[in-house]
């Protein structure tokens, strides 16, 4: 049976000139007769031009249309079946049939949302002739439920608390990093100017790189995305290369399930993620930034391109900036719906337009990262922390926190609690001095569930443990991306595990056999030990030699964490009550 | 001179509890093959880059949180490895597990024949989700049955930039659904496939035979035993590539080339590898 050759439709007006749009403006616009493909340096350089194209043309069309790819393919030199395997990679791009209306709903049915009656939205959106579809975490846990709204020649735009349009109000308390936030125009550089906006750049020009880099080191800045890496380490290691072409990634893929902080930062205060990057450029020598946001964020992705622009004109980015020998410019990536693109390498196969897929670690990005170049990849969170340490002086940074994890870390308090939101606390505050901070419970609380899916649940005996790097290693849990999200008396812990077993199962790119294989088993397993009601002998001894062949063998921290919250939950006795 | 600069790119590692000087530049794979001792792996062969995707030649190595993959992390000086501990056991069993649940793998006695050391046991999973697809039959030369596809990447390598250049299948989709494709999933011949037969060469589970093979296996006919093998320069231009040909019953059944070859690294075109049917229509005639 042959598939119709009607599949190979031609491209039609409006997604080539969509297309050429994205191309023109990335001055790709460079044909051949014949698709080369292979080996050409341009090539390569074109392929990058991918994610963008895809958004164009699922934009237009509301798919990714045969004769779009097509088009694209021509045009980037890059084959048909690989499109179609990058665009088949992500949640946001359609290849099957186009978006119906305006609009495609994406319902977040991850715990938190899920907890806030988000199930039946979808089913009542739904009931109204609104397409939808289950989606993963889209970072508005303190606003549940939410709703991705991905449009078809319209804006995109997220929904929360059932409130419409870009007007979303998170809490967020803090008086360092958050000290902008809610306080400032976010849309306006002199109002970020007049509030100490650009005064650490002024003084990391003053110093030179050298004394930035001793100072951040000095600091003991480590990351705040979860892995904890030293920043100043990661800065000195990358203005060590030789090399002339040196890259500053901000990970704004900001995907990991009860987490938001990047989003705030983002929506409220863009100038300082700009300006912390482009110190970090100055300092390693990068004159190239990258920020990769993910699609979820269309406000976000808004504010940052916006403020970009209004950088630009200002002479803060470009040729020369400020004046000095300097020269710095970044580029806004958006992502397409794909929490493993959080992962830094997948983040570079993202950007560079291949599959979403993670690479073997070494070799670090510090000496080869995006297009194989060195490179500094930083989530917002962390880079926003050099300002604070430039113009507050590394004594006064240094005498909050802990002696090991020195600093304010920007936790992300959902679920049962009066005030879900974003708290700025001192490292070493303990859970339950944070679940004050939030109001307080709204009923008993059986567990918290620390550093999102990939973290683990902590029983209320344990609400007494500080949050900094080195107590929740001891304690065998991981503070992550800073995620806390509050699990009261009447939410079924099980249900909750099984729903960040299926986000793993979900999100798992594929490519190595025990998270692919594994995720699925894991998920399956969960689900019949629910369906028989097993529960006096179920199969845990299958579950553990799942997880830890995950942990163990996976390549990337995607299979190494995808057991964690189950394994806490049966080792805690929170699901099936039971401590063996 | 040379005797010292020699010394200079060795290195020292422990395998296994012993020591053994190593050059630096090996992969674990490497150096351990050298020293006789044998990892098991799937998506590794000598005429492509490491995949990294299989892990079953994961290894223990001191001081790494996780296990590492010996096909591609180089060997430093003063590794400690592991190649056979409970821990690399205990994955590689469940690597193997994983596979059994999710593909056919009847005709991947490579990977089964592992099943009895690894202690591999597929009843402790209650009906698992399999990996179903129907066999694909759309030309004369390929079969392609993804129901034993286990995504070891060698195919679309050896279609993409590793040998061929002709990027004719991906991968497509994500996670459990992940699976080889052309764009569109449309077939083969509509597709860019210039039918080198490279990716056949490469697949280790059969899920991509030639058609030959596939037509005599259906005829409970396929006899690997009864088959010779004659190694002879392809005559159809002057690059000289050697071919292997798999005759059964004085048939012409399969064409393969040498991994280790040096003009082909296992490589073939059209003509190498699927012109030969003219010397069995010969061999009738003259019967």
């Amino acid at each position: 049976m042959t598939k119709p050759l009607s599949i190979r439709t031609v491209v039609t007006v409006a997604e080539a000139t969509a297309i050429d749009a994205v191309a023109k403006q990335a001055e790709v616009l460079i044909r051949s007769d014949r698709v080369v493909r292979g080996g050409l340096s341009r090539i390569k350089e074109s392929r990058s031009f991918l994610l963008p194209a895809l958004h164009a043309l699922q934009s237009e069309s509301g798919w990714i249309s045969p004769g779009g790819v097509r088009y694209i393919s021509e045009l980037l030199q890059v084959s048909e079946a690989e499109i179609y395997g990058v665009a088949t990679f992500y949640d946001l791009f359609r290849t099957d049939r186009p978006i119906e209306s305006d609009y495609l709903a994406h319902v977040c049915v991850d715990p938190l949302c899920s907890m806030t009656g988000s199930e039946e939205l979808l089913t009542d959106l739904k009931k109204n002739g609104q397409e939808s579809e289950r989606s993963a975490c889209l970072g508005l846990c303190a606003n549940a439920p939410a709703v991705f709204f991905q449009g078809k020649q319209c804006p995109d735009y997220a929904m929360a608390d059932g409130d419409l349009g870009p007007s979303l109000q998170t809490i967020s308390k803090g008086d360092q990093l958050l000290k902008r936030v809610g306080r400032i125009d976010p849309t306006s550089l002199s109002s970020y100017k007049n509030s100490g906006g650009y005064e650490a750049l002024s003084i990391a020009i003053k110093m030179g790189p050298a004394a930035v880099i001793d100072l951040v080191t000095e600091s003991g800045l480590t990351g705040r995305g979860g892995a904890g890496f030293p920043t100043g380490a990661k800065w000195a290691a990358v203005a060590a290369e030789s090399t002339d072409v040196k890259y500053i990634v901000a990970n704004a893929d900001e995907s990991e399930p009860g987490t938001f902080k990047d989003r705030v930062i983002m929506e409220s205060d863009p100038f300082a993620l700009i300006e912390a990057m482009t110190i970090a450029g100055v300092t390693v020598g990068a004159k190239t930034g990258w920020i990769y946001i993910r699609a979820e964020y269309p406000l976000a992705i808004q504010r940052v391109t916006m403020a970009l622009a209004k950088a630009r004109h200002s002479n803060l980015l470009g040729h020369n900036i400020l004046d000095t020998d300097y020269s710095f410019d970044i580029e806004v990536r958006k992502g397409a719906g794909a929490y493993i693109c959080g992962e830094e390498t997948a983040l570079f196969s993202s950007i560079e337009g291949y599959r979403g897929e993670p690479r073997s670690k070494p070799p670090y990005p510090t000496t080869s990262g995006l297009f194989g170049r060195p490179t500094v990849v930083n989530n917002p969170e962390t880079l926003i922390n050099v300002l604070e340490i430039l113009t507050g002086g590394v004594t006064k940074y240094k005498s909050q926190g802990t002696p090991k994890s020195p600093g304010t870390k920007l936790y992300c308090v959902s679920g049962d609690v009066h005030e879900p939101g974003l708290y700025e606390a001192e490292f070493g505050i303990k859970i339950n001095e944070l679940i004050s901070l939030a109001g307080g419970p709204t009923s008993a609380t059986q567990a918290v569930l620390l550093g999102g899916a990939a973290g683990s649940l902590v029983e209320p005996e344990h609400f007494n443990l500080p949050l900094s790097a080195e107590a929740t290693q001891s304690h065998g849990v991981s503070l992550g991306s800073g995620a806390v999200m509050v699990l009261g008396e009447q939410v079924n812990i099980l249900d909750v595990i099984i729903r960040v077993a299926e986000f793993f199962k979900n999100e798992s790119c594929g490519q190595c056999v025990p998270c692919r294989i594994g995720t699925m088993r894991q998920h399956e397993q969960l689900l019949q030990i629910k369906q028989t009601i097993d529960v006096e002998r179920p199969n845990i001894e299958l579950l553990r030699d799942i997880g830890n062949a995950m942990s163990d063998a996976s390549i990337c921290g995607l299979g190494h964490t995808a057991s964690t919250a189950v394994q806490s939950a049966i080792s805690s006795g929170l699901i099936w009550g039971s401590n063996d | 001179m040379t005797d010292v600069h020699n010394e200079a790119a060795e290195i020292l590692i422990i395998l296994n509890g012993e020591e053994v000087n190593v050059q630096k530049d090996m992969t674990i794979r490497e150096a351990s093959s050298k020293m006789m001792v044998d990892i098991p792996t799937i998506c590794w062969s000598e005429n492509l880059e490491p995949a990294n995707a299989c892990r079953l030649c994961v290894v223990e190595v001191e001081g790494s949180k996780t296990l590492v993959p010996s096909c591609s992390r180089k060997v430093e000086n003063g590794m400690n490895i592991s190649t056979a501990s409970s821990r690399v056991k205990a994955s590689r069993r469940m690597i193997l597990e994983f596979l059994a649940t999710a593909n056919d793998l009847s005709q991947a006695p490579e990977i089964t024949n592992l099943f009895d050391d690894y202690g591999v046991d597929i009843d402790r999973y209650e009906s698992p989700t399999r990996i179903s697809a129907e066999v694909k039959i759309q030309d004369e030369l390929y079969v392609r049955d993804y129901s034993k596809c286990i995504l070891c990447y060698k195919c679309v390598d050896a279609c993409g930039e590793q040998a061929q250049n002709t990027f004719a299948i991906a991968f497509s989709g994500r996670g459990y659904g992940t699976q080889v494709s052309t764009e569109f999933d449309v077939e083969l011949p509509e597709s860019d496939c210039v039918y080198c037969g490279n990716c056949v060469a490469v697949c280790p589970t059969n899920a991509l035979q030639f058609k030959t093979e596939f037509d005599l296996r259906d005829a409970s006919n396929w006899r690997p035993e009864d088959q010779t093998v004659t190694t002879t320069v392809c005559s159809y231009c002057g690059v000289g590539c050697n071919l292997e040909l798999h005759t059964q019953d004085n048939q012409i059944v399969k064409v393969t080339s040498p991994t280790d070859h040096d003009v082909t690294n296992g490589n073939l075109c059209i003509k190498g590898r699927f012109g030969w049917e003219y010397v069995n229509w010969v061999e009738k005639k003259s019967h």
